[in-house]
């Protein structure tokens, strides 16, 4: 933000003006709206950074120029900021193979990251400082050895094929693996994920799977350790051949070097693929993870097998606790069939007895009903008819019914009530079926 | 999934997407924001969708589509979405498929297949396709597959409507990173120009669209704005404009033709006439007249016609004051006079239109600009306003993680303290009445902020006394002569009295001097020398002033601490 300009002048200072320390607060702020702000713009979010994080104005206009500055450092530096070794600059061009072309280059913070762009500038930047022509006008000699040095880095590297041939047996690049002491201070992950994305730049798969860290699921873990185990690499060692003598010198030399190259860079190979695989063999073997999911897993057993035994035993417990349950059943229904058989017996008793009071009451009631007889003395013969017929209903009718009779007879004295009652038991009976019409005639 | 998530591997883009109309919008390397014209070369993209035996046209493909196949035609759904059939005006698509009620949402009965059978297709889905063939088209210009952008949306849009239109946008595979206002939009795409100057102001972005018009009073402060007022109209918009030529040359044409009956009673009559007048519509804001021409109209009969942007400003002219008026009553809703407004920026497809932008001219001071290509050269075109800003806005944010512009994003942000009354200086006479007031930071500044002022000094030097104070906003009205009760201007009858009585008047803007915050004096100021004086006031309402001779060592601090002073000292 400009600042505003007012071209109005202040007024002067009135006599006798005075203030401590030349400031004085005369009044305050009126109360604030609060309103939306939209969030949208770089003043915005200019705004938001510095709410978020609490700064004022010069905070966040320090910080950014700072966030600012080391940017530019970061686009500008790069490859050309690498400082050259004095050593490298006496350098042979014949010597090439056994120069460093990316520090040749002073790209070697990169190495077989660096794309063909920023090769590509920084050969255009060697270039301008090195070349022949500068170093004659600058009143040096006529060596344009190192110049020559670049050109071959160049043509290596800017060749795909050539500079995977180099990057094959680039050292440099390579990163040592962590002993076990070191790995063990808790930087596993951190010391074996450089050797491993050092070596992954071998790999024809690409992408090429990380090493994660200590929170990594088991698939991914088992996933890294898989392909590594089935590295494909396109490391090739030819660039470390012999050089093979012109043909047209010695035939049979020329063949017998060539063969020796194929053995060497087969035999390196073989050595490769030997050494990696011992690489993941230790780090395999330091890797707290599979630890973690082996005791895991040994624990998931283990649980299932505690859980089949707990099931075992359960089983066992209610399979015993229900025979103690039969068991109980059995005897308290042994004992209750028992109890009820004493029971009937005395109840049967107590039945017969009352039956046989009842048969008396109601012979005695024939007696007192005059044997059915009307009027007078009843004559022998009225008299065994009727208890005849009387003993007749008593064999015909059961204990309830004739409980039944002896109630209904109780307190009765007129002998034509005793005689009714007779006459409607024998009805009664009659009609149940039990006794034949005319079978008690003196009741008839 | 990840990789989509990933703001390294976003393309993100802006789309305006309207009611009638869209368009996408990129920001390339050196910040400039670039509109893309989709596969037909049109940087407008009707916001339509046509089925033809189970293929899928969009865009202008589709807005040809609504004479010959209107029932499997789709239009004007971006207001639909995420609200209930009972909410919604179907007026619009009276032309095209006609929205129904399913599952308390809304959706359109068409055949998208190629089978010879009606398909429900909600609303969502038509936005998601809808949004896929923009996303698709801006991948194709690109080069690279689009996964994000900023949508922009009208300043009433509900959270439902949001929520809804951030699902069908992720169907389409669009990463939603945020929806702007649309009104805040157009007024960034005006301030990321190159040359705009970071001024304190307040505007006024006037949308003039197809089916309604959104207008919003927008207060600008050091490049945040703070909306002030907004209102929505859905009787003033391109429609009824289009209406005013359909009556027009249905007339014409009944005249010449009284045979052939009316074509405004036929549907595909009524349908080809709307599509010619738009097209007229539009070729009058760019040439003085424009021909009218519709092959077998009606009853089989061809009708060739003209007419002139005079002639067509005059039928419209109820329309456009009455847009005039709509922009008036938004000042007035904000409690503004329209002398505070300093900027209108015109928007919406029909702000092509040269009246609608001298309607407004008309009903403001001179002291106003109005943003429009016929009255400013400068003017960016005003259909492409909101998607510019979103594709700016875009840019800008692409980088985050959507976490992070969720945080800023967050009310615990965006809600901030604004001042009620502008601070500012007193100069030429530390007297109250006599001293003119100059403002430092207007009202409605959001707090906390920071700003500062040169100021002049008498011209011998010497002491100086500095005075804070709040600034009361007055407008004085001087009557010249008696007889100005007369109305010069023949102005349409449509013009209140009150217009013109405005006219009349002299109206300025000084300031009235508040409440008196603190003074401080600077002695010994050189010659010709000039004070600097720097405000910093907090969220909290503390001010913390310096000031300092311009180039002089030393000054005044002071603090006055959330409305009570409490510490002074030299700084």
């Amino acid at each position: 933000m400009t600042s505003v300009q007012i071209n109005l002048p202040l007024p002067v200072l009135p006599q006798g003006w005075a203030g401590e320390k030349d400031f004085k607060s005369v009044g305050q702020l009126s109360q604030a709206n609060d309103r939306n702000i939209e969030p949208v713009g770089p003043h915005f979010l200019a705004h938001a950074r510095r709410k978020r994080h609490k700064r004022t104005f010069s905070e966040d206009d320090r910080i950014q120029a700072q966030a600012n500055v080391k940017k530019v450092e970061d686009d500008d530096a790069g490859e050309i900021s690498e400082p050259e070794d004095p050593l490298m600059l006496q350098r042979e061009a014949k010597d090439w193979k056994g120069q460093d072309h990316y520090a040749v280059l002073g790209i070697s913070r990169y190495r077989w990251k660096a794309t063909e762009d920023q090769i590509k500038r920084a050969h255009r930047k060697k270039v301008l400082k090195h070349h022949p022509d500068k170093k004659a006008a600058a009143g040096g000699t006529e060596d344009d050895q190192f110049f020559k040095c670049i050109q071959k880095a160049t043509e290596v590297l800017s060749d795909p094929v050539k500079r995977r041939q180099f990057d094959s047996v680039d050292e440099a690049a390579d990163v040592e693996p962590p002993s076990k002491k070191e790995a063990q201070k808790g930087n596993f992950y951190k010391l074996w994920g450089k050797v491993f994305e050092a070596e992954g730049r071998f790999s024809k798969k690409q992408p090429v799977p990380k090493l994660g860290n200590e929170k990594s699921s088991k698939p991914e873990v088992e996933n890294f350790y898989n392909f590594w185990y089935d590295f494909d690499s396109w490391r090739t060692f030819e660039y470390l051949d012999e050089d093979v003598p012109d043909d047209n010198e010695n035939r049979d030399q020329k063949r017998h070097v060539e063969r020796k190259n194929q053995n060497a860079r087969r035999k390196k190979k073989t050595e490769d693929t030997a050494r990696l695989r011992k690489l993941v063999d230790d780090c395999l073997g330091t890797d707290e993870r599979i630890k973690l999911f082996r005791q895991q897993e040994h624990a998931q057993k283990n649980k299932r097998r505690f859980e089949k035994e707990a099931e075992q035993k359960r089983l066992a417990e209610e399979a015993t606790k229900a025979k103690e349950e039969q068991a109980k059943l059995t005897a308290e229904k042994e004992a209750a069939e028992k109890a009820e058989k004493a029971e009937g017996k005395k109840a049967k008793e107590a039945a017969k007895n009352a039956a046989k009071k009842n048969k008396r009451v109601v012979r005695a009631a024939v007696k007192e009903a005059n044997y059915f007889h009307s009027g007078g003395d009843a004559p022998a013969a009225q008299i065994d008819s009727a208890l005849n017929d009387v003993d007749l209903i008593i064999t015909k009718i059961d204990n309830e019914e004739l409980a039944a009779l002896t109630s209904k007879l109780n307190g009765k004295k007129g002998a034509g009530d005793i005689t009714a009652i007779f006459k409607d038991e024998a009805k009664r009976l009659v009609g149940a079926g039990k006794l034949k019409e005319g079978e008690t005639k003196s009741l008839a | 999934m990840s990789a989509e998530n990933d703001p390294a591997q976003r393309v993100a883009i802006g789309i305006s997407f309207g009611n009638s109309y869209s368009s996408i919008a990129f920001t390339t390397g050196d910040g400039k924001a670039e509109v893309i014209a989709n596969e037909d070369g049109d940087r407008q993209i009707p916001s339509i969708l046509s089925y033809v035996s189970g293929e899928e046209l969009h865009g202008g493909q589709a807005k040809s589509q609504l004479l010959r196949n209107s029932k499997n035609t789709v239009a004007y759904f971006r207001d639909f979405l995420g609200q209930e059939f009972k909410s919604i005006d179907p007026s619009p698509c009276h032309q095209s498929a006609h929205p129904v009620d399913h599952e308390s949402s809304i959706a359109f009965k068409i055949q998208d297949t190629e089978e010879d059978k009606e398909n429900t297709v909600t609303v969502s889905e038509v936005t998601t396709r809808h949004l896929k063939r923009l996303r698709n088209s801006a991948s194709d210009y690109l080069g690279k597959s689009v996964n994000a952008a900023v949508i922009t949306v009208p300043t009433n849009f509900a959270e439902a409507q949001k929520t809804a239109l951030n699902k069908a946008a992720k169907e389409a595979g669009i990463e939603v990173l945020q929806f702007i206002n649309e009104p805040v939009a157009a007024v960034l795409a005006y301030d990321a120009r190159p040359d705009a100057k970071l001024a304190d102001k307040i505007l006024v972005v006037a949308d003039l669209g197809g089916t309604r018009s959104d207008i919003a009073v927008v207060a600008s402060r050091g490049g945040i704005y703070t909306f002030l007022a907004t209102i929505h109209d859905y009787e003033v918009s391109g429609f009824v404009l289009d209406q005013v030529l359909i009556d027009h040359f249905a007339k014409e044409f009944l005249k010449k033709h009284k045979s052939a009956g009316d074509p405004r009673e036929n549907d595909r009559s009524l349908a080809k006439l709307k599509l010619e007048c738009e097209a007229v519509k539009k070729a009058l804001s760019i040439g003085t007249s424009a021909n009218f021409s519709v092959e077998s109209l009606a009853g089989g009969v061809d009708f060739t016609s003209t007419v002139n942007r005079s002639r067509y400003d005059l039928l419209a002219n109820k329309h456009f004051t009455a847009f005039a008026r709509l922009v008036t009553h938004a000042v007035e809703k904000a409690q503004l006079d329209p002398l505070d407004i300093s900027e209108i920026i015109l928007a919406g497809g029909n702000s092509h239109t040269p009246k609608a932008a001298s309607a407004l001219a008309y009903a403001f001071p001179e002291s106003t600009t109005v943003l429009a290509p016929s009255t400013s050269p400068t003017a960016i075109n005003p259909s492409e306003l909101s998607v510019r800003g979103a594709a700016i806005q875009a840019s800008l944010i692409q980088e985050f993680e959507l976490e992070d512009i969720e945080q800023s994003t967050h009310p615990m942000v965006t809600v901030t303290p604004h001042l009620s009354h502008a601070v500012g200086v007193l100069c030429i006479s530390a007297d109250e009445s006599s001293g003119i007031f100059n403002p430092i930071i207007d009202a409605e500044t959001p707090l906390p902020v920071r700003r500062t002022a040169i100021i002049a000094t008498p011209r011998e030097g010497g002491d100086v006394l500095i005075k804070l104070a709040e600034g009361l906003r007055h407008i004085k009205i001087t009557k010249p002569e008696p007889k100005a009760k007369t109305e010069k201007e023949p102005s349409s009858d449509d013009d209140s009295d009150e217009d013109s009585e405005e006219e009349e008047e002299r109206r300025e803007k000084t300031w009235k001097v508040g409440t008196v915050l603190s003074e401080a004096a600077l002695k010994g100021i050189k010659k010709g020398g000039k004070v600097e004086v720097q405000i910093n006031i907090s969220a909290d309402l503390a001010v913390n002033a310096i000031f300092r001779e311009v180039g002089g060592k030393g000054g005044v601090r002071g603090i006055l601490q959330g409305g009570k002073t409490t510490q002074n000292g030299s700084a």
